[in-house]
């Protein structure tokens, strides 16, 4: 897998919403989408699964266009969750991750579908709630669930749009952990969007931060996540703290305005 | 190797068996439903001012088949003889023309009437992802009526000879169809208009309801008093205007859109995770909207065209099934529709045979059925956490 983004701009009645982005990502990689609220992140993965259409640039997996794959074959590539999510009164889990294999699916549900559900279920560790509601789960455990969908999708790249800003600590980092493992064992990639510039920081082969439609860094994590690019980007202060378990960066005050 | 998919680890079945698990209940519920229309129907045609008995009615039905089915092959192989008189008749003589020009006609459409707006109203919340949609929200009804009560008001004498070949029934339903058709584009229109979101699109029907409801108003304010008096048979709904014309007109129709619906179920499945998600799934979620959005307004301005308004049964049908077999609209579409026909035409029989010979509007019934059993549910899944 291999992924090019070349130029994309998008613009929303002439607001110019994403401003010349490139970057590229290949399989086994984690690329994480840092920058405040606003600052495009959403679109951009939005951009990338063409639920926005880019007004300008190119996007291609493995050579091809996306604009060219046709709609339902582009789900076998891309598995998208999104950072608001819907579902419907009376849908049990196991339906819910079902929907995943919509492409698979002519009329009827084989076992072979059935047992890709389990199969992703169970690597998310929610394999016992499968005939739960989706209204009798928590948040989380919720969340999850979407995640599960986007598995048995079984495509080659994941966006995830802020999949863990529903979830307590714990959540997070079982959900990471997860995510960094599929993304290594089965060779695929993944774009995620987070506030938590920790996670970014750990999980994160590349990061690429945004700030009002603009790429102001893109690289390796701690080349990129300094506090003055914390500082122009947020406007926060923070420090670097590095010991036996690794680095963090702790942010801590907005920045001081008065020199 | 992956423990994602590793062969060593014993397969869980558990999602297997909660499946089969559902769609055997699932299946049970569409028996149940089909059994309870067919018997309601056996049953209905027995009663009225001339009581029938279940059997004699089944006979009527069979010696009238039988005698269409021997006269057609009288015409095309004159020499057929004999097998006709043996076919058994119904012991009271009055049977026959009682259940099938009378009741059955109507029975007929109840059950079509109740198929097509149960099914339009399923679809269409499957397709805006609320559960308090129906054809009536959407404005549709109040549409519906204005174009009927114009027909009514207008008359076909005012667009000179271009309708009076069709006679007024259909000129009445023409404007019906038109005017739903119109107010679901209007809608979906100026929904699109701002970016189709779920609250615009129900806030366009609204309104364009209040609006429409103001044009019957004023019609009505300003036709004589008897013109005005078919509106208010037009707008209290009921199944007067049975008639076998209706029926075979209707048959057809459902036939054509249960299926057209039908083969949208997985869309539909893949919508309630959102337009984005379905968008991401491959699914074409303007087109499947516009597509079904008419279709089930097609359905449905079909049957409003014959019956008058008949509300409810759009909304709670599908709800009532959902809250028993969940979401799959493999299943929902179909159960709906049969609930509907169920519901319809029980409210139907009770109205015309509760007071008889006096009729009451079909509505009153309906509500009172549908609402306590709707509120039995709710009582019922509140425990099980559905709510």
């Amino acid at each position: 897998m291999e992924l090019i983004v070349e130029g994309v701009c998008k613009e929303f009645d002439k607001r110019r919403v994403l401003d010349n982005i490139s970057f590229s990502l290949s399989d086994g990689k984690i690329l994480a989408l840092v920058g405040p609220n606003g600052s495009g992140k959403s679109t951009l993965i939005k951009s990338i699964t063409l639920i926005h259409e880019p007004t300008t640039g190119s996007i291609t997996i493995d050579g091809d266009e996306v604009r060219k794959i046709d709609p339902i074959d582009l789900a076998t590539k891309i598995g998208y969750v999104p950072q608001s999510f819907s579902y419907t009164l009376y849908s049990t889990v196991f339906e819910t991750v079902l929907l995943g294999r919509r492409r698979y699916i002519k009329w009827s549900v084989s076992d072979e579908e059935l047992s890709r559900v389990q199969q992703s279920l169970d690597a998310l560790d929610i394999g016992l709630m499968a005939g739960h509601f989706m209204d009798q789960l928590s948040g989380g455990e919720r969340q999850k669930v979407f995640i599960a969908r986007a598995l048995a999708q079984d495509p080659s790249l994941y966006l995830f749009d802020e999949p863990t800003s529903a979830l307590d600590i714990r959540y997070q980092i079982e959900v990471m952990e997860t995510m960094r493992q599929i993304t290594w064992q089965q060779r695929t990639a993944m774009i995620i969007a987070v506030h938590d510039l920790n996670l970014a920081y750990r999980y994160a082969d590349t990061v690429l931060v945004l700030s009002q439609g603009q790429m102001v860094g893109y690289g390796k994590p701690e080349d990129i996540l300094t506090p003055e690019c914390i500082r122009e980007v947020y406007g926060v202060d923070s420090f670097k703290l590095e010991n036996e378990l690794g680095k963090f960066i702790i942010p801590y005050r907005v920045k001081e305005t008065i020199k | 190797m992956d423990p994602y998919t590793n062969p060593d680890k014993p397969q869980k079945k558990f999602v297997h068996s909660l499946y089969r698990e559902g769609s055997k209940k699932r299946i049970t519920l569409l028996l149940f439903l089909l059994l309870l229309v067919i018997a309601t129907a056996i049953i209905s045609a027995g009663i009225g001012t001339v009581r029938i008995s279940p059997w004699d009615t089944v006979l009527s039905v069979g010696h009238s088949i039988a005698a269409h089915l021997y006269n057609f092959l009288k015409s095309v192989t004159p020499g057929i003889i004999g097998w006709y008189q043996s076919v058994p008749v119904p012991v009271n003589p009055q049977a026959e023309l009682i259940v099938i020009e009378f009741r059955l006609p109507r029975i007929f459409l109840a059950i079509l009437t109740g198929v097509c707006l149960a099914m339009a109203g399923c679809v269409m919340q499957g397709l805006l992802r609320n559960p308090l949609v129906s054809p009536f929200t959407l404005g549709l009804s109040s549409a519906a009526s204005f174009g009927a009560a114009f027909a009514i008001a207008i008359g076909p004498g005012f667009f000179g000879g271009l309708f009076l070949s069709f006679g007024d029934d259909v000129f009445i339903i023409i404007m019906a169809f038109l005017f739903g058709w119109l107010t679901m584009f209007l809608v979906y229109g100026i929904a699109r208009l701002r970016g189709m979101n779920q609250s615009t699109l129900i806030l366009a029907g609204v309104v364009i309801g209040y609006i429409f409801s103001a044009g019957v108003s004023a019609l009505s304010y300003f036709t004589t008093n008897e013109k005005l008096r078919n509106l208010t048979v037009w707008l209290m709904g009921g199944m007067w205007g049975a008639s076998w014309t209706a029926v075979l007109l209707l048959i057809p129709i459902t036939i054509l859109t249960f299926f057209l619906l039908v083969r949208m179920s997985w869309d539909l499945n893949a919508l309630s995770a959102g337009d984005d998600v379905a968008k991401n799934l491959g699914i074409n979620v303007h087109r499947l909207r516009l597509q079904g959005l008419m279709i089930s307004t097609f359905a449905a301005s079909c049957c409003l065209a014959f019956t008058g308004i008949i509300g409810f049964i759009g909304l709670m049908a599908p709800h009532i099934c959902r809250m028993l077999i969940g979401n799959d609209h493999r299943y929902l579409i179909p159960s709906s529709a049969l609930a509907g026909a169920a519901i319809l035409l029980i409210s139907d029989t009770v109205a015309r045979t509760i007071m008889s010979p006096v009729e009451i509007p079909v509505g009153i019934i309906m509500y009172v059925i549908g609402g306590v059993f709707f509120i039995f549910l709710i009582v019922r899944a509140r425990g099980k956490g559905l709510y």
